[in-house]
């Protein structure tokens, strides 16, 4: 199969990898540029462990084409950090019990990051509907909603 | 922050302990914690070799069938294929998951070469490049089936006219103690309670089976390491099961396994069947480069071990106070197709009954039944989840027929401190009553002011003593044999011993894990099943096998130092001590019970520790 030139940025770095035709972005993110923080978990767009943002938006990373990333912008939770300072999503992730096995933590940090990006202040409504794509099966999922208002009440008190 | 929802209630048994806790009850970070929230905790897959193949299964689409030819070669020239695994390549190619503890004779295959006996059950594995080459190559594998009648149902699976689903269990009940088909369970005489009761009311529950379902799926990457050895990065919940497994399955010596896990992406019981570590690795000798043996969702959902499904029937003696005076139980615990860990969940949930409960007279009959299914596993407390929902809806069952405040009959019968338990151990520490008033509570559920006075401290000194137990006219306790289908429930026969109470000690009786069930508690030569060697035992060379126990006929008057599990609690009760004491056995006993195949690796067989 012949392989594509691809290049985007990855956390805000510039990226240039090969890539084959069919592949899709969570494989290439992987084993390609050895980005492990994106999970498999089913390869089918129906648990989210696979979440990366995209552009401001979340996106199931196993069901997009690598090729379609040209000239994106890509963010995993491994560029969530700023050096050694969590985000404040990360910090209440870590302080309300919200990751378990940790395996599904990665996407859902990404969709709860994509949903406080576009809506500070989110109702808990809002919050499930961020998360509804992405499946965990430690937490019961009442940890992670608390830590996502948590942050973002945070969130808005640093911006004020 | 997020607030522990944990609330103490200190004020309750507050003498029983020192009021120094220092840690718990307060939040503490996990020390994972961050490596899951900055993407960092690396998983099994999450490891990069160079060089990296992929292993497929070819699966069996049919419940049960046998295998009357494998043809490989269409895919032995697809792209990509570097090897095809057979039956054949697996220098040990027969395990039972508990053979690692002595229980249980091996019954399942690593890749099947005679007969599937579940849908989904592997043939045939394929190496190749890319997983996608592995995928395609596996789809044109010709497998002719010959299909066989299946049984999926558990009450079906031992009438005389089912098929056999494993054929080291031809009567479709795995073999306890070598001789009887279910695990069983008798205290006092429910027979002669039930004709005293006001009341007797039964009940049917059926479980169904539960995918453990983690984000993570099952897998195994392992490579050729220095030192003609092996490194494995699996995401096994159950280290040392694994590295055990493989080394028998492939008949080497774990010191050549350098087994790395410790990191799982969810577990919760579906990860300790040691099905892809031994895969990965033989791979790896095959092949000699780096090899991942990974289940896809879908193979997961339908291949991976669940919980196994149970069916109870319940019968209660109930007084028209609410005390239940009798419970029998019978019970049929679904293991699919092989043993896996089915075999030790019915002992524990034997173990377990009758519940919570003080009742003076207890009989069960517990199965584990092959069928067609996928091999059920651990899940979160199995053996006890299920058989505690069947007794739970039944208290409901019985306060409706007795027209009681169903938490009332709960703490009427809750077992209080001292109280013997039917298996045979004084309660302690118990708190059932405690919760029934917190719950009663908390759901603004009234109870009545007697109820809310009683206390799990105020133990009926008319329950302390073992009962005088029905036993059958052979003597034994228990009715069924192997290999007799009659009715499963307890018999409605049987006469109550002459044979004093205390010949049955009570720390003697209970189970750690299993390996006690292959060694009876010694209560007397006339309550315990003979040891039967078989065949295949007798027949092997005996330079492989100490010599086997003599008979004991009747345990000699020697030092009273009673047999205990190294898990059991230390005995404590020097004012009932059994009146035969329990000796244990000087010789030693061969270790072979599961291991009884030739070829078995020479590394898992040796002589029982004491």
């Amino acid at each position: 199969m012949a392989k594509m030139p691809l290049q985007f940025s990855l956390n805000g770095r510039d990226t240039a990898i090969f890539v084959n035709g069919g592949e899709n972005m969570l494989e290439t993110l992987r084993r390609g540029v050895g980005d492990m923080s994106p999970k498999y978990g089913c390869a089918q767009g129906t648990c989210g462990s696979c979440t990366v943002i995209v552009d401001g938006q979340p996106q199931l990373s196993c069901l997009t084409l690598s090729q379609t990333m040209e000239g994106r912008s890509v963010e995993t939770v491994s560029g969530l950090s700023d050096g050694p300072q969590l985000h404040a999503l990360q910090q209440a992730f870590m302080d309300g019990f919200a990751a378990q096995c940790g395996y599904c933590t990665g996407g859902m940090l990404m969709a709860a990051k994509a949903l406080l990006m576009n809506n500070p202040n989110p109702s808990r409504d809002d919050v499930v509907e961020a998360i509804s794509g992405n499946v965990c099966r430690c937490t019961g999922y009442e940890p992670i909603i608390d830590a996502i208002l948590d942050a973002a009440t945070k969130m808005r008190g640093r911006a004020m | 922050m997020a607030s522990s929802s944990i609330e103490f209630r200190k004020e309750l048994f507050a003498d029983e302990r020192p009021e120094d806790l220092n840690e718990i009850g307060k939040p503490k970070q996990r020390q994972d914690a961050l490596g899951h929230v900055t993407g960092r905790t690396a998983y099994f897959d999450d490891h990069k070799f160079e060089g990296l193949l992929h292993m497929r299964c070819v699966r069996s689409p049919h419940h049960h069938a046998r295998i009357r030819s494998v043809n490989t070669s269409a895919a032995e020239i697809m792209p990509g294929v570097v090897r095809i695994v057979r039956p054949q390549d697996i220098p040990n190619n027969m395990n039972t998951m508990l053979s690692i503890i002595g229980f249980g004779r091996d019954d399942e295959a690593l890749l099947q070469d005679k007969k599937v006996a579940y849908k989904g059950e592997p043939v045939i594995a394929i190496i190749g490049e890319t997983e996608l080459q592995v995928r395609n190559a596996c789809k044109v594998v010709q497998v002719d089936y010959e299909v066989l009648p299946h049984v999926l149902d558990v009450e079906e699976a031992l009438t005389p006219q089912a098929p056999v689903v494993n054929e080291e269990y031809p009567n479709n009940t795995f073999d306890y103690h070598d001789l009887y088909d279910h695990q069983k369970l008798r205290f006092g005489d429910v027979n002669g309670a039930f004709a005293k009761a006001d009341h007797v009311i039964e009940g049917e529950y059926q479980m169904s089976p539960i995918e453990q379902a983690p984000m993570e799926t099952c897998g195994a990457i392992a490579a050729p390491e220095t030192n003609d050895r092996y490194v494995c990065y699996t995401s096994t919940q159950a280290l040392f099961f694994s590295l055990g497994l493989s080394a028998k399955f492939l008949n080497v010596s774990s010191s050549r396994l350098h087994f790395i896990g410790g990191t799982v992406g969810g577990g919760f019981g579906g990860k300790v069947d040691s099905l892809h570590e031994p895969m990965a690795v033989l791979g790896s000798m095959l092949t000699g480069r780096p090899v991942k043996f990974m289940w896809d969702r879908a193979e997961e959902m339908q291949v991976g071990a669940p919980r196994g499904a149970e069916r109870w029937r319940l019968k209660d003696g109930v007084m028209n106070d609410g005390r239940i005076v009798a419970r029998e139980f019978t019970g049929f615990f679904d293991a699919g197709a092989y043993t896996r860990l089915s075999s030790y969940a019915i002992i524990k949930g034997t173990g377990h009954l009758p519940g919570p409960y003080s009742i003076p007279n207890v009989a069960a009959n517990v199965y584990c039944v092959y069928t067609n299914r996928t091999p059920a596993t651990a899940m979160r407390g199995f053996g006890i989840t299920a058989v505690d929902f069947a007794i739970e809806a039944h208290m409901d069952k019985v306060a409706e027929a007795v027209r009681m405040n169903p938490i009332e009959l709960r703490i009427l019968n809750a077992y209080r401190d001292g109280e013997m338990k039917a298996h045979r151990r004084l309660a302690k520490n118990t708190a059932l009553i405690e919760c029934c008033q917190v719950a009663a509570q908390k759901g603004n559920w009234a109870i009545r002011p007697e109820f809310s006075a009683m206390s799990s401290l105020q133990g009926d000194s008319a329950k302390v003593d073992i009962p005088p137990t029905v036993v059958d006219h052979d003597g034994k306790i228990g009715d069924r044999k192997r290999g007799v289908i009659n009715d499963a429930a307890p018999s409605k026969d049987g006469q109550v011993s002459d044979k004093p109470t205390s010949t049955v000690a009570p720390v003697t009786a209970t189970q750690a894990m299993g390996e006690a069930a292959r060694e009876p508690a010694r209560v007397g030569a006339d309550t315990m099943p003979s040891r039967v060697r078989s065949a295949e035992q007798e027949s092997m060379p005996a330079r492989d096998l100490p010599q086997p126990p003599a008979p004991t006929p009747a345990p000699p008057p020697a030092p009273a130092v009673p047999q205990q599990s190294a898990f059991a609690a230390p005995q404590n009760t020097p004012s009932d001590p059994p009146s035969t004491p329990v000796v244990p056995s000087t010789q030693q006993e061969p270790y072979t019970r599961g291991f009884k195949r030739p070829g078995t690796s020479p590394f898992v067989r040796g002589t029982r520790r004491r």
